[in-house]
């Protein structure tokens, strides 16, 4: 599904603060598996993530997204690719302020200039399916953390990509709001959607639902 | 094209929901938008509409006037000048007319005297402008009475106001008979102020003000559309001066716009780095800055020039009268002709949109080509 081949990425290259955070990474993540990049902060685990999702290109080295080669594509079908590919779930979930849970929902489908009651129906129906059809026009800083994050969960999804991608998704909450969401990532590998996250979180490290723990450590798979 | 409608709708609904979530910077921008094109807009319509006021009035002139110059002053014509022109082709008709002015120390204003032509004036009587009688206070019925060139006071009773329709030019006119005029300046029969000519033909009016100047070699004939050439050029050199003065507004506008645009606050930076992780383009990003800057421009632009076309056409331009209108003690009471044209509202569009566009654009595009993985870094 996912295939990196020796891929690097450095930041500030030829700068005094030059920093590589991966160095030479080869690896092949499975379609609908669920995947774990374990490591400690600053282990290069996040830039990895960015460099999958397609949200920045390598340094050097190869990144195939369902056989398509997608380091040397232009900006806009990279765009493309990860608006169809890839779903996004922050670890700061990133939803915007002043805006209901729903619109923030359908965010990601507004270039694809998709009906408007479509759009809007799925994107209700997606809260509601996450336990969220009461708060669907709550302004989303309104919404306590785990409600926040179901909304980001969402979002990720409006698009009905093949891959959700989670950076830290249980930093910010509690045990219970955690096993939580290891339900929703079970019922979305249940649908088939290949799911990649960045934890250091025992608790999901060590969850039934993770098929693979990948160690990341100084910008290099242990 | 569906699709693509669908997608700017969605941009200006993101756009709308943008500018409610920062109502105090957007009213801010929008209401020295709208002050701006308030001012310009006002100058624009106000000396357009003067210019068009005055076209409308003079179109009712002689086309052609005639005096006589005497070491290069302008002189009395004897009344037999006019016999003189009989030989000339093209002349519908030709008067003499006897005008002059008229400093009334009581109120430190001048007054436009005249003998109207084709109207009788009973001796003792004065039809007054509007602004005479406002500045006097005068009603029919009542008696001014002007100082002659002998010292001897001339009691004229009131017997008429004229409209304000005309007032641009009769706000400072007194009409009065011929014998009283002739009295009270000393001018004696035969002597008349100038002469006016009609022709039929526009096209030949400068082939026989040719042909006058031949005639009558001591003259000088002035053409109708001269005298309009030169209310339209006071006119622009008046809005041309006020303009000059606003320049200042508009580049403190510009700089208004940059800083305001160009500011773009951390929490619309990460906005725009959470909408290109989602997968919004680079185009995308410019589309909804583009819509924002055109909503608010838009409807400031709209809002100013309502407000200017009330301003001007209602209340008069208030604010500008004294600049626009020149001097006066007797200043002209009128309502202006609504009169708007499509090169000015396309100018004063040019000069506040262009501007604001130019300074927005490229601040925008810096911030819509962040790399989208910016916001998993934060």
């Amino acid at each position: 599904m996912i295939e990196l081949a020796d891929v690097r990425k450095a930041f500030n290259q030829g700068r005094p603060n030059e920093l590589w955070a991966v160095r030479g990474v080869t690896l092949s993540i499975e379609a609908r598996r669920a995947t774990v990049l374990r490591g400690p902060s600053g282990s290069g685990k996040t830039t990895l993530l960015t460099l999958v999702g397609c949200l920045s290109r390598p340094t050097s080295g190869r990144v195939r997204v369902g056989g398509r080669e997608v380091s040397g594509m232009t900006e806009r079908f990279l765009t493309e690719l990860r608006r169809q590919t890839f779903g996004f779930v922050f670890q700061q979930f990133n939803l915007l302020r002043g805006l209901t849970a729903t619109e923030n929902v359908m965010l990601p489908a507004y270039p694809l200039g998709l009906p408007r009651q479509r759009l809007l129906q799925r994107a209700r129906t997606l809260l509601s399916s996450l336990g969220l059809g009461d708060r669907a026009e709550a302004r989303v800083e309104w919404l306590s953390g785990g409600e926040a994050q179901r909304v980001a969960i969402a979002r990720a999804l409006v698009n009905d990509p093949q891959v959700i991608l989670a950076d830290e998704p249980t930093a910010n909450l509690d045990s219970e709001l955690s096993q939580r969401f290891l339900d929703i990532v079970r019922d979305l590998k249940a649908q088939g959607k290949t799911l990649l996250m960045t934890s250091h979180d025992p608790l999901v490290c060590e969850a039934a639902v993770v098929d693979r723990v990948v160690t990341v450590r100084d910008g290099r798979l242990a | 094209m569906p699709v693509w409608i669908e997608r700017q709708k969605y941009l200006i609904d993101f756009t709308l929901g943008s500018l409610g979530r920062r109502k105090a910077r957007n009213l801010a921008l929008f209401l020295v938008y709208a002050l701006l094109v308030f001012v310009l807009a006002s100058v624009f319509l106000f000396s357009h509409a003067l210019r068009h006021e005055a076209r409308l009035l003079l179109s009712g002139a002689p086309e052609i006037v005639v005096q006589r110059m005497v070491a290069g002053r302008h002189d009395l014509v004897p009344e037999g000048y006019l016999a003189r022109l009989d030989g000339v082709r093209g002349v519908t008709g030709k008067r003499c007319r006897l005008w002059g002015y008229y400093y009334d120390p009581a109120v430190a204003a001048n007054y436009t005297l005249m003998v109207p032509l084709g109207e009788e004036i009973p001796p003792g009587k004065v039809r007054v402008g509007e602004a005479v009688a406002r500045t006097r206070g005068l009603n029919v019925g009542d008696v001014l009475s002007l100082r002659g060139h002998d010292d001897h006071p001339n009691p004229f009773t009131v017997h008429g106001v004229l409209s304000t329709e005309s007032a641009l030019l009769s706000a400072d006119l007194l009409l009065v008979g011929e014998g009283d005029f002739r009295r009270l300046f000393g001018i004696p029969p035969g002597q008349c102020t100038d002469l006016v000519l009609e022709v039929r033909n526009p096209r030949e009016v400068s082939k026989v003000a040719d042909k006058v100047v031949l005639t009558l070699p001591d003259t000088r004939p002035i053409l109708r559309d001269e005298i309009l050439r030169t209310y339209a050029s006071v006119f622009d050199w008046r809005e041309g001066m006020v303009l000059v003065l606003l320049s200042g507004a508009v580049l403190a506008f510009i700089i208004f716009a940059w800083d305001k645009s160009s500011g773009l606050s951390a929490e619309e930076r990460r906005e725009i780095g959470v909408l290109k992780a989602v997968g919004w383009e680079t185009a995308d990003i410019m589309g909804m800055k583009f819509w924002e800057g055109f909503l608010v421009s838009a409807f400031a632009f709209l809002v100013g020039y309502l407000l200017a076309y009330l301003h001007v056409f209602v209340f008069s331009a208030h604010l500008f009268e004294p600049v626009l209108k020149g001097w006066a003690v007797l200043y002209p009471r009128f309502e202006l002709t609504p009169q708007v044209d499509g090169f000015q509202v396309a100018t004063l569009f040019f000069l506040t949109v262009m501007p604001y566009a130019v300074a927005t654009v490229v601040p925008v595009w810096r911030a819509a080509i962040t790399d989208p993985d910016a916001v998993m870094r934060e």
